[in-house]
C-alpha cells in the first residue's frame, strides 16, 4: 500500500449525494481477475453513454480537470455493495483522497486498507470546497500530517481521523504491512516449528 | 488468582501458533493455506501490486474445484465453455506457476475440491492450522486441525506472511452419545445439530464434537460432521485424533513416514481437552434420538425427520421466525402440516465436499443397487447425478464397480468438481425445480436461481431419486 503524506492535487466537485460503489464500478468491469485497470470503469455510467461514447460535459471527462487527484463528492458516499473494486477503481484512475460530509462504513474502512484517504469535513467547508472547485484554479493541499485541507484560495479546515489508522496511512502499512512488522517474530517461530516437527517442512 | 483448569482442543491448537500480539489481535500462524481459483485472483493482483511475495510457497496447495466443469475435463482449461471461470481457471495456473506452488490442475487424478484434496494426500494433519478461501474449509476439523474459511483479503494476508489476524473464540462443546438406529449415520448428526442449536448457535465459537457416537464414526463421517459446523455458524468445527484418524493418515502421500511418523504420532496425541477444560456452552444430544434428517426450508437450521411434517410457521416462537418461515414455505413451494415425504424432487445431486468421499458413495451405490435388484431406477421425472468429490474417489469408485451400480439404475456419473453445490458451472438447477442434494446450503439461489434444495445424506438422496420423492431410506432398504 502506498503512504499517503501530503498531496497537491486538482479537486473536481461531484455533487451528487448517495453515490454508491455501483455508480463507482459499474457490475460489469467485477469479472476482472486483477486490480490494475479498474480506472476505465471508474463512473462508467456518467462517464459515457449507452454507446460507449464520452460525455464531455462530464466533470472527470472535461479538460481542465485531467489527472484529477482529489474527489469532492456529496453526502454518504460509497454506499451499497461492498465491494473493495471501488477503492481499487478510484486509485487506479489516480485519485488518492475523496473529500465527503460522509461515507459509508464499509467503504470507509475498505480505503484504509487501499491507501485511499477518506476526509470528513463539515457541509460547509464541503460547499466551499464545491464552488472553488468549479473555479479555474483548483489545486488543493491535503495534508495528513497536520490533518488539514487547504483551498486554492487559501482556506484551511481541519479534520478528524483515527491516531492508529492515520499512523498507518503515513507509513503506507495495510493489515499486512503491520504484520509484517513482526517478521522477525515470524521468523523466530518458523525456525522453531521447524526443528519441533520436522516432517512438515517440504523440500 | 483463579484456579488453573486445563485446556481445550481449540485452546491447544491455538497457543501453539501464537506468533505474537499486535493491536489486541493474535498473529496467528498457518501451516496449511489451500487455494482455488475464485477466490485467489485479487490476492494475488494485490501482492503484485504491492512488490509482496508468497512467503511460504511449500505450505499452499493448489486446486481447480469451484468453477470446473464436471464433464470433459480431459479437453483442458481452453476448453471451458464459461468465459469468466476459463478466465479464473486460468490466473490461477499462472499465479501457481509465478509462485511455485503446488498445483493439481482440472483433469488430475490428484485433483478435486479442496476439502477433499487436502485429507485424501496427507496434506490435512492433527493439530495444524488449516486456512482456505471457502467457507467449509471446517471439514478438515475432522483430524483435530483448525480449519477456518477466509475472504480474499485474507487469502493475499496468509499468502504475504502465512498468518491470520485474529481474535480467539469461544469453546462450544456438543457432545453426542450413544449409537445412532440403522440408515442414521454423520449427515443426519449434522443437520440435527445445527437444528438444535440453530443457525446462529454457534456464532463467535469453535465447536468439538465429542461422545460416543463421534467416536464411532469413520474419517468420513467426521468430515461430513465438521463441514456442517460453518452452518451452526462456528468459525470452526473439531474432533480430537484417535486410532481412527492415525489408521487414516498412514501412508497417505503426505504424511510422515518411518521415524517421522513416530515422532508426528507422538506430537498429535497431545492433542485433546484436558479432563477439567471447561467449555463456554456444552449441547448434549443422544444418537438414539436422531432420525434420517432432511431440511424442509431455506435454511441448514430448518431440519425434520424424514418420517415428520412441514412445521407450521404458527410453531415458531419468534414474529421474526414465523414471518421467515412463511417466506421458506412460499419459495419451497410446501404446505405447513403436510409430510416431508409428499416433497416430489426433479433433480438428486449427490456429491460436494460435505458427501463426495468413498464412503458416501458406497452407501449411495448400495441403495441404487437394491433398488436395481428389485426392478428399481431412478423415477422418470429425475434426473440425477452423482460427482465424485476428487479423481482419485472416482477412481476408486469406478475399481469397486460403484459407476456400473449408478448407470444401471439410472445416474449420471460425472466427474469431479464443486458442481451443484453453488452452480457456477453449468450443472444448476432451474427455477422452481426441487432437488435433494448431499451439499451443504439450502438458501434461496444456492444451486442456481429458483432452485429449492433439501439437504440429506447420500443414502436418503439415492433414495429419493428412485422413489421420485423424499422417502426414508430405512422403509425402501427393507
Ligand atoms: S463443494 Fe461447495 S462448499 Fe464445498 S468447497 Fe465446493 S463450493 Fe465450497
Amino acid at each position: 500500500m502506498k503512504a499517503f503524506t501530503k498531496l497537491d492535487a486538482r479537486m473536481a466537485p461531484l455533487t451528487m449525494a448517495n453515490i454508491d460503489t455501483d455508480q463507482i464500478i459499474p457490475k460489469q468491469f467485477l469479472k476482472t481477475v486483477e486490480r490494475e485497470g479498474l480506472g476505465k470503469g471508474l463512473f462508467y455510467d456518467f462517464r459515457f453513454d449507452e454507446q460507449g461514447v464520452e460525455k464531455t460535459d462530464f466533470v472527470l471527462n472535461r479538460p481542465e480537470y485531467s489527472g484529477v487527484g482529489v474527489l469532492v463528492a456529496g453526502d454518504n458516499f460509497g454506499c451499497g455493495s461492498s465491494r473493495e473494486h471501488a477503492p481499487w477503481a478510484l486509485l487506479d484512475f489516480g485519485i488518492s483522497c475523496v473529500i465527503s460530509t460522509s461515507f459509508a462504513d464499509i467503504f470507509y474502512n475498505n480505503c484504509f486498507q487501499n491507501g485511499l484517504l477518506p476526509v470528513v469535513l463539515k457541509p460547509e467547508e464541503v460547499q466551499a470546497l464545491m464552488e472553488e472547485a468549479k473555479g479555474g484554479n483548483h489545486v488543493v493541499t491535503v495534508d495528513l500530517e497536520a490533518q488539514t485541507v487547504v483551498s486554492p484560495s487559501g482556506a484551511a479546515f481541519s479534520f478528524q481521523i483515527d491516531p492508529q489508522r492515520k499512523a498507518k496511512m503515513l507509513q503506507g502499512l495495510d493489515a499486512i504491512g503491520e504484520t509484517l512488522t513482526a517478521a522477525v517474530d515470524i521468523d523466530v517461530y518458523e525456525s522453531k516449528r521447524a526443528l519441533s516437527e520436522p516432517w512438515l517442512e517440504r523440500a | 488468582m483463579p484456579p488453573m483448569s486445563g485446556k481445550t482442543l481449540y485452546d491447544k491448537i491455538w497457543d501453539a501458533h501464537v506468533v505474537a500480539q499486535q493491536d489486541g489481535e493474535a498473529i496467528l500462524y498457518i501451516d496449511l493455506h489451500l487455494i482455488h481459483e475464485v477466490t485467489t485472483p485479487q490476492a494475488f493482483a494485490g501482492l503484485r501490486a504491492a512488490g509482496r511475495s508468497v512467503r511460504r510457497p511449500d505450505r499452499t496447495l493448489a486446486v481447480a474445484d469451484h468453477n470446473v466443469p464436471t464433464e470433459g475435463q480431459a479437453l483442458g482449461v481452453g476448453a471451458v465453455a464459461d468465459e469468466e471461470a476459463r478466465l479464473q481457471l486460468q490466473t490461477l495456473e499462472r499465479n501457481v506457476k509465478d509462485n511455485g506452488i503446488e498445483f493439481f490442475p482440472m483433469g488430475d487424478i490428484r485433483n478435486g475440491i479442496v476439502h477433499v484434496v487436502g485429507p485424501e494426500q496427507g496434506r490435512t494433519q492433527p493439530g495444524m492450522t488449516i486456512v482456505c478461501g471457502d467457507s467449509h474449509t471446517s471439514t478438515h476439523g475432522a483430524f483435530g486441525a483448525l480449519a477456518q474459511g477466509i475472504g480474499t483479503s485474507e487469502v493475499e494476508h496468509v499468502l504475504a506472511t502465512q498468518t491470520l489476524r485474529q481474535k480467539k473464540s469461544k469453546n462450544l462443546r456438543v457432545t453426542v452419545n450413544g449409537t445412532p438406529g440403522p440408515g442414521v449415520g454423520a449427515k443426519d448428526f449434522a443437520l440435527a445439530i445445527v437444528g438444535a442449536i440453530g443457525t446462529a448457535g454457534g456464532t463467535g465459537s469453535v465447536i468439538e464434537y465429542a461422545g460416543e457416537a463421534i467416536r464411532g464414526l469413520s474419517m468420513e463421517g467426521r468430515m461430513t460432521l465438521c463441514n456442517l459446523a460453518i452452518e451452526a455458524g462456528a468459525r470452526a468445527g473439531l474432533v480430537a485424533p484417535d486410532q481412527t484418524t492415525y489408521d487414516y493418515m498412514m501412508g497417505r502421500p503426505a504424511s510422515p513416514k518411518g521415524a517421522a511418523w513416530e515422532m508426528a504420532l507422538a506430537h498429535w496425541k497431545t492433542f485433546f481437552s484436558d479432563d477439567d477444560a471447561v467449555f463456554d456452552r456444552e449441547v448434549v444430544l443422544d444418537a438414539a434420538d436422531i432420525a434420517p434428517t432432511v431440511t424442509w426450508g431455506t435454511s441448514p437450521e430448518d431440519v425434520v425427520a424424514v418420517t415428520g411434517n412441514v412445521p407450521s410457521p404458527e410453531s415458531f416462537a419468534t414474529p421474526d421466525k414465523k414471518i421467515s418461515a412463511e417466506r421458506a414455505l412460499d419459495y419451497m413451494g410446501l404446505t405447513a402440516g403436510q409430510p416431508i415425504t409428499e416433497a416430489r424432487v426433479d433433480v438428486v445431486f449427490i456429491g460436494s465436499c460435505t458427501n463426495s468421499r468413498i464412503e458416501d458413495l458406497r452407501s449411495a451405490a448400495a441403495v441404487a443397487q437394491h433398488a436395481f435388484l428389485n426392478g428399481r431406477l431412478v423415477a422418470p421425472h429425475v434426473r440425477a447425478m452423482v460427482v465424485p468429490g476428487s479423481g482419485l474417489v472416482k477412481e476408486q469408485a469406478e475399481e469397486e464397480g460403484l459407476d456400473a451400480i449408478f448407470k444401471a439404475a439410472g445416474f449420471d456419473w460425472r466427474e469431479p468438481g464443486c458442481s451443484m453445490c453453488l452452480g457456477m458451472n453449468p450443472d444448476r438447477l432451474a427455477p422452481g425445480e426441487r432437488c435433494a442434494s448431499t451439499s451443504n446450503r439450502n438458501f434461496e439461489g444456492r444451486q442456481g436461481r429458483g432452485g429449492r434444495t433439501h439437504l440429506m445424506s447420500p443414502a436418503m438422496a439415492a433414495a429419493a431419486a428412485i422413489a421420485g420423492h423424499i422417502v426414508d431410506v430405512r422403509e425402501m432398504m427393507a
